[in-house]
């Protein structure tokens, strides 16, 4: 995605974890470069559709609800990365997503698959020109 | 030369896996090779391809390997295909033979693993200045592992496990504590493993936790090994020594998938639909079905992926693998024995040579060789290997028919 000004005040100083992470029009969401032809969603390019060979796509908002569909509680990762934590595969509405289960407590007690959970977001800090990186996870909306 | 289409391994070996602190990886491959080789009673003037695995090395160990054992300017194919590695070689070698390029080939797998660590995943870079700038291919301000879910092995695979669970119910963290406990069990006949200690379901569930539901020894061990085989067309083999011909062991299928698209194998690797095509397509070709296996080797690189390959490899019903293991199929006792070798949690997963070593195994007990752990009577394996990205390897063995007393 190409970074062009905005007139969207919120995003000044700003920027998403990643690419498919949109802040700046509302509530943060996911977006999903579909597939024009067979519906298929990537979260980073593709020369041709995986599925159909189609070479048009489509940026898509995803669905910022979701159900736990596989999940597991990290306590081994490399250096810097703080542990445990919930690595998981969230099911918004037909597009997997992979992302953290954040702001519960790690442990296989609070955690199941089919569980129902929303979009939410967090400060990855901020850099030497002072802008704030927001990184995305899944939080329980139960 | 005519195109073959009977293969037979007729000489293979696996070296002892475990820390081997004083051999290299040409020490490690060559070590199999001339074993492979005195087995198969051949040496590399009748060899007509050379394929070679390792991952982790710099590249180039086939010509490395040729070298060490003896270069007769033969074509070399170094191969890298994950942890479907080794079993990429061996069907390398296998195609050659078919396609007529020669009757003769020899497939090596090599690693040198241990204190290797954590696997997957990828580290953000530092640097000096603290400042975020989107790269790669998602345009990543910093590290996305253990942020954005994890791509750890361990992680993927536990994940793997509890999406099973999620599917079909019957599973929790102790069955998967118990197909670990079964396989370090396994583990104390074979005197190859790197680790043979059988050990407790509160052992194993008490034991450092890396990915929940696995903890350290639900994980397969990073260790050295090799292993190398020996092919042969049957033609070829007609013409070779009684005693060659009884222990050849025929390869009734050998068949390599990638995972074809699905919506959710864009975030987490979809194991399941790949290794059920081979399987199909492996069963179909050997004219064979999962109730004639007397063994199975397959890829146990953490406890949550054994349970799921019991249900891809079609030995139960779909959705039936917490049932099958709970009935005791999968012991060395059982209906179906699974990884009688201890499998990659105790044998150890030294990446290229496991996709070999399985084929070892099974050869060991086609030709009853096994010793302690012999299935008696053994007359049909399958050996399963599946590498993240996805490559699945599944080759099914049976005993040769040929140079036993009519």
């Amino acid at each position: 995605m190409s970074t062009t000004e905005t007139t969207h005040e919120p995003s000044a100083g700003r920027v998403p974890h990643v690419d498919y992470l949109v802040l700046d029009n509302g509530d943060p969401y996911l977006v999903a470069n579909e597939c024009t032809s067979c519906g298929a969603r990537f979260f980073d390019r593709r020369n041709a559709c995986a599925a159909c060979f189609a070479t048009e796509f489509r940026v898509v908002p995803i669905a910022t609800a979701g159900t736990v569909t596989a999940f597991t509680i990290v306590a081994f990762a490399a250096p810097g990365i703080p542990v445990p934590f919930v690595a998981a595969v969230v099911d918004c509405n037909g597009t997997s997503v992979k992302g953290n289960i954040i702001n519960v407590e790690p442990d296989p007690a609070n955690i199941s698959t089919g569980m129902t959970v929303r979009l939410a977001t967090f400060s990855l800090g901020i850099d030497d020109n002072g802008v704030e990186a927001i990184g995305y996870g899944f939080e329980p909306a139960g | 030369m005519s195109a073959s289409d009977e293969i037979f391994i007729l000489g293979i070996n696996m070296t002892k896996f475990g820390k081997h602190f004083d051999k290299d990886v040409v020490d490690l491959g060559a070590e199999a090779m001339m074993a492979a080789l005195g087995d198969g009673g051949v040496t590399m003037a009748d060899m007509g391809i050379l394929a070679a695995g390792n991952l982790m090395g710099s590249g180039g160990v086939g010509q490395q390997l040729q070298k060490q054992v003896g270069q007769t300017g033969i074509p070399v194919y170094n191969v890298s295909n994950a942890c479907a590695t080794g079993a990429t070689a061996l069907r390398t070698a296998i195609m050659a033979i078919k396609a007529g390029e020669c009757d003769m080939g020899i497939a090596v797998g090599v690693e040198k693993l241990a204190g290797a660590g954590l696997l997957g995943g990828s580290v953000a870079k530092q640097s000096d200045k603290h400042e975020w700038e989107p790269s790669g291919r998602l345009g990543a301000v910093t590290g996305v592992d253990g942020r954005i879910g994890s791509a750890t092995m361990p992680a993927l695979f536990a994940q793997i496990g509890v999406e099973y669970g999620h599917k079909y119910g019957g599973v929790d963290a102790e069955l998967f504590a118990r197909i670990s406990e079964k396989n370090h069990s396994h583990s104390t006949l074979n005197p190859l493993a790197a680790y043979t200690k059988a050990m407790s379901l509160e052992q194993i569930m008490g034991d450092m936790m890396i990915a929940y539901p696995n903890t350290r020894p639900m994980c397969s061990a990073n260790c050295d090994g090799a292993a190398a085989a020996v092919v042969v067309s049957g033609s070829k083999l007609r013409t070779m020594s009684l005693e060659q011909q009884r222990r050849a062991v025929k390869v009734s299928a050998s068949v390599l998938t990638s995972d074809p698209y699905e919506e959710a194998c864009q975030v987490l690797p979809n194991v399941n639909t790949l290794t059920r095509n081979a399987a199909i397509q492996a069963y179909e070709t050997a004219g064979v079905g999962p109730s004639d296996l007397d063994l199975v080797e397959l890829h146990d690189c953490f406890a949550t992926a054994e349970l799921v390959h019991y249900d891809n490899l079609m030995l139960c019903e779909e959705g039936g693998a917490a049932d099958f293991f709970n009935s005791g199929a999968p012991w060395r006792t059982g209906a179906t024995p699974v990884n009688v070798s201890g499998g990659l949690q105790s044998k150890g997963h030294p990446i290229s040579a496991t996709g070999i070593a399985n084929i070892w195994e099974v050869c060991h007990h086609l030709r009853g060789e096994a010793g302690d752990r012999q299935i008696d009577g053994a007359q049909v394996g399958l050996a399963h290997v599946i590498g993240l990205g996805s490559a699945c390897g599944v080759h099914v063995l049976e005993k040769s028919a040929l140079g036993s007393a009519a």
